[in-house]
C-alpha cells in the first residue's frame, strides 16, 4: 500500500514538469496522396523538416513542437473529419493545412466554430474573401496571377488577349478571376476556350484562337500536363503572339515536359523558383535560398513553391506565438492578424483585419523560359 | 482551320483507337471488360519513360516496357482472374477495377507522382500540310500512332480469323464449356489474352507518351476514352475499335473547334449514347442474336 502510494506520488512529481513542458501541437491535414499529391507531399516534408529544425534549436517559447499530420488525400470529406479530430481529440494549438481549396473550405466552418487559428495552404480567393476571423492563407491568389500577367501584357503593348483554360477547379477559378480583372487592366478577352483534364491534344482550340482576329497575347490558366500540351501545340501551330502560363505550372517539370516549345513562355511565379538569380538586395533572397538548400539537402529533390507555402504557414504561426508570448488561441489569432513585414518564401506578408493573406503583386515575379531555365523579366 | 481541326481530331482519335484495341482482345476471350486496360497503357509509358531517363536507349526501353506490361498482364490473369474462375462476368469486371486501383497505387511507389515524357520517335518538327494561307500541321508522332494502330488491326484480324490460337480465343468466348471439351485450355487462353492486351496497351502507352505525356494516373482517363471508343465501334471488333476511336476524336475536335470547347466531352458522350440506343452493337460490332 505504502509502496503503491509512493509510486503514485513519485509519478505525480515527475509528471508535473512534463505537463508544464507539454509540446505545442501543430495540426496539419494535407493531400499527401491522391491527385493533389504534388501539393501535399512537399508540404508534409517541409513541415516535418522545420518542426525538427525548430525543436533542435530549443523549440518555441521554451517548448517543443509536435506535428500531428493527417493525409486528407485531396478529399473535402476526409479533410472535414480529420480537422474535427485535430480539434477535438488532438487538441492542437494551430492548424496549418488544406492543400486544396476544397479541403480548406470544408475545414473553415469547423475552425471558425472551435475558434482555432487556421492557416490554409490553398490558392483561391474565396478562402479569405470575405474575411473569416480565424482563417488565414499563405499562397498567392489566382487573381493576383491574372493581374500580374495583364500588367505585363500591357507593358508589351498587348490589349486583346485570348484565354485557354482547363476544366479543373484551379483552372476554372483562375479563368473567372481573369475575366473579372481584365477590364481593370485595360485588356479585352477576345477568345475563351477550354479543354478537359485528360485531353491529349488542344490544337482544335488553339486553331480557333489562331483564327480569331486581333489576338495579341494568349494566357493559359491551368496546371498538370494540360499546359505542357498547350505549349507544344501552340508551337506546332506556329502562333506568334506571346504565350503566358499561370503560376500553376511554375516548376521545372513544366519546362522539361514542354521542351523547346517552352522557350519564350512567360509566367508569374514566386521568388523561390529563381532563388539563386535574385539580386542580393532582394528582401526575400536570404529566406528563399535558405529554404531551398534546407529542403534539397534533406530530401534530394527539387524544391517547389507548394512546400514553400507550408514553410510560410508554419513560420507565420511560430512567429505569431512568439509575439503573443503564449499559445492561447485568441492571442495567437490577434498576433497573426497583426503580422507586418514577415519575409517568407511567398513574399513579404503584411496582414490586416481586411487582408488575411497580406501579399501584394510584388510577391509575384514575371519569369521567362530561356534555354530551358527561368529568367527574371526586367 | 477545318484541316487543322480534323488533324487535331485524328491525333486524339488515333490515341483512343489504340487504347480501345486492348479492350477488344480481352472482351473477345472472356466477355470481360478489363478496366485495368488504361493501367497497362500507363505501365508501358511509365516504364519506358523511367528507362529513358535512366539512360537506356529508346528502342530497348520500348521492348523492355512492353515485356514488363506483358508480365503484369499475365500476373493479373493468374493471381486475380483465374482464382475467380466460374464467377460471373460482372464479378470479373469488378476484379479488374480493383486491379486498376492496385496498379495505380503500385505505380506511385515504383515510380513517383510526377508527369513524365518520352522523346518523340522521329523529332518534333511539325509536318506542314497545304499552302501557306490555309496551312495545317501534324506532329510526326501522330503518324507513328496511326501506323501502329493500322498494323495492330491487320495483325489482330489475321490472328483471330486465320490462326488456331486466335480461333481458340474466340471459341472460349462463345462457349467456354464446349471449348474445354474440344481440348482448348480456357485457363491458358485467358492468360494469353491478358498478356496480349497488356502488350498492346503498353505499346499504346509508349506511342502516346511523346504527345500526351504519362503519369501514374494517366491510365484512368485514357482507359475511359478508350472504353467509350470500343463501345462506339462495337466491342470485340478490332476494326471497330479503331473506327470508334477516330470517330470519337473527330467529333470532339469538331465540337471544340466549331461549337464550344466547354461542351467537347458532351458531344462525344452524346454520340456514344446515340450509338448505344440506335446501334447497340456499335459501328462495326458483330450483330448478336439472342436465342429465345
Amino acid at each position: 500500500m505504502i509502496v503503491r502510494s509512493l509510486v503514485a506520488i513519485l509519478g505525480l512529481v515527475f509528471a508535473l514538469p512534463a505537463l508544464a513542458q507539454a509540446p505545442i501541437r501543430i495540426g496539419a491535414f494535407l493531400a499527401v496522396t491522391g491527385p493533389a499529391a504534388f501539393l501535399g507531399d512537399p508540404e508534409q516534408k517541409t513541415l516535418e523538416l522545420y518542426v525538427d529544425k525548430l525543436n533542435a534549436a530549443s523549440g518555441v517559447l521554451g517548448r517543443k513542437l509536435e506535428l500531428v499530420a493527417y493525409d486528407s488525400a485531396g478529399d473535402a470529406e476526409k479533410a472535414r473529419s480529420y480537422v474535427k479530430r485535430l480539434i477535438e481529440q488532438d487538441k492542437v494549438d494551430v492548424i496549418v493545412g488544406g492543400s486544396t481549396t476544397g479541403e480548406t473550405m470544408a475545414a473553415v466552418p469547423l475552425a471558425e466554430a472551435a475558434q482555432v487559428p487556421f492557416i490554409s495552404l490553398a490558392g483561391a480567393v474565396v478562402i479569405i474573401e470575405p474575411v473569416k476571423k480565424w482563417v488565414f492563407k499563405t499562397p498567392h491568389t489566382d487573381r493576383m496571377a491574372c493581374e500580374k500577367v495583364f500588367v505585363d501584357m500591357r507593358a508589351r503593348g498587348a490589349t486583346r488577349a485570348a484565354l485557354i483554360s482547363g476544366t479543373g477547379g484551379f483552372d476554372r477559378s483562375m479563368r473567372a478571376e481573369c475575366l473579372k480583372v481584365a477590364a481593370k487592366h485595360g485588356v479585352t478577352i477576345v477568345a475563351d476556350e477550354t479543354y478537359g483534364a485528360a485531353d491529349t491534344d488542344m490544337t482544335a482550340q488553339l486553331a480557333k484562337i489562331k483564327a480569331t482576329p486581333g489576338v495579341q497575347a494568349v494566357l493559359n490558366a491551368g496546371f498538370g500536363q494540360g499546359p505542357a500540351i498547350v505549349t507544344k501545340n501552340y508551337r506546332q501551330l506556329g502562333i506568334s503572339a506571346p504565350l503566358y502560363q499561370s503560376h500553376g505550372v511554375a516548376s521545372k517539370q513544366y519546362v522539361k515536359l514542354s521542351g523547346d516549345a517552352a522557350e519564350g513562355v512567360r509566367l508569374p511565379a514566386a521568388a523561390l523558383l529563381v532563388a539563386e538569380t535574385l539580386p542580393e538586395a532582394d528582401p526575400q533572397k536570404k529566406v528563399v535560398v535558405g529554404y531551398k538548400s534546407d529542403y534539397e539537402g534533406r530530401f534530394h529533390q527539387e524544391v517547389s513553391t507548394f512546400g514553400g507555402h507550408a514553410y510560410d504557414g508554419l513560420m507565420l504561426a511560430v512567429n505569431a506565438m512568439q509575439r503573443a508570448g503564449s499559445t492561447e488561441k485568441a492571442k495567437v489569432r490577434d498576433a497573426l492578424e497583426a503580422t507586418r513585414g514577415y519575409v517568407g518564401t511567398g513574399g513579404v506578408v503584411n496582414m490586416s483585419t481586411q487582408d488575411h493573406m497580406g501579399l501584394d503583386l510584388s510577391a509575384f515575379r514575371m519569369l521567362e523560359v530561356r534555354k530551358g531555365d527561368w529568367m527574371l523579366v526586367k | 482551320m477545318l484541316t487543322q481541326t480534323l488533324l487535331s481530331g485524328l491525333t486524339a482519335g488515333a490515341i483512343y483507337a489504340l487504347v480501345a484495341l486492348g479492350f477488344a482482345i480481352i472482351y473477345n476471350a472472356s466477355q470481360v471488360i478489363n478496366f485495368a486496360q488504361g493501367e497497362f497503357v500507363m505501365i508501358g509509358g511509365m516504364t519506358a519513360a523511367a528507362l529513358v531517363e535512366a539512360g537506356v536507349p529508346l528502342p530497348l526501353s520500348i521492348v523492355i516496357s512492353i515485356a514488363a506490361a506483358t508480365a503484369v498482364g499475365l500476373l493479373l490473369a493468374k493471381l486475380a482472374i483465374e482464382p475467380a474462375r466460374g464467377a460471373s462476368v460482372v464479378t470479373l469486371i469488378i476484379i479488374t477495377i480493383g486491379a486498376s486501383i492496385l496498379l495505380r497505387g503500385l505505380a506511385t511507389l515504383v515510380w513517383d507522382k510526377k508527369i513524365h515524357r518520352l522523346p518523340a520517335f522521329s523529332g518534333e518538327t511539325p509536318i506542314v500540310l497545304g499552302g501557306a494561307a490555309g496551312s495545317a500541321t501534324l506532329l510526326p508522332q501522330v503518324l507513328w500512332v496511326l501506323g501502329a494502330g493500322a498494323a495492330a488491326v491487320a495483325l489482330l484480324t489475321w490472328f483471330f480469323r486465320r490462326t488456331l490460337a486466335g480461333k481458340a480465343i474466340l471459341a472460349v468466348s462463345y462457349n467456354p464449356l464446349a471449348a474445354e471439351l474440344m481440348g482448348i485450355s480456357v485457363r491458358r487462353t485467358l492468360a494469353a489474352s491478358f498478356a496480349l492486351s497488356a502488350a498492346l496497351g503498353a505499346l499504346a502507352g509508349v506511342l502516346i507518351a511523346p504527345i500526351a505525356f504519362t503519369s501514374w494516373d494517366s491510365g484512368v482517363m485514357l482507359g475511359l476514352k478508350g472504353f467509350a471508343a470500343a463501345i462506339l465501334g462495337g466491342l470485340g471488333s478490332a476494326a471497330g475499335a479503331v473506327a470508334g476511336g477516330l470517330a470519337l476524336g473527330l467529333v470532339e475536335a469538331l465540337g471544340a473547334g466549331y461549337v464550344s470547347s466547354a461542351y467537347k466531352d458532351v458531344f462525344a458522350f452524346l454520340i456514344i449514347l446515340a450509338a448505344l440506343v440506335f446501334l447497340p452493337d456499335g459501328l462495326l460490332g458483330r450483330r448478336a442474336a439472342e436465342r429465345v
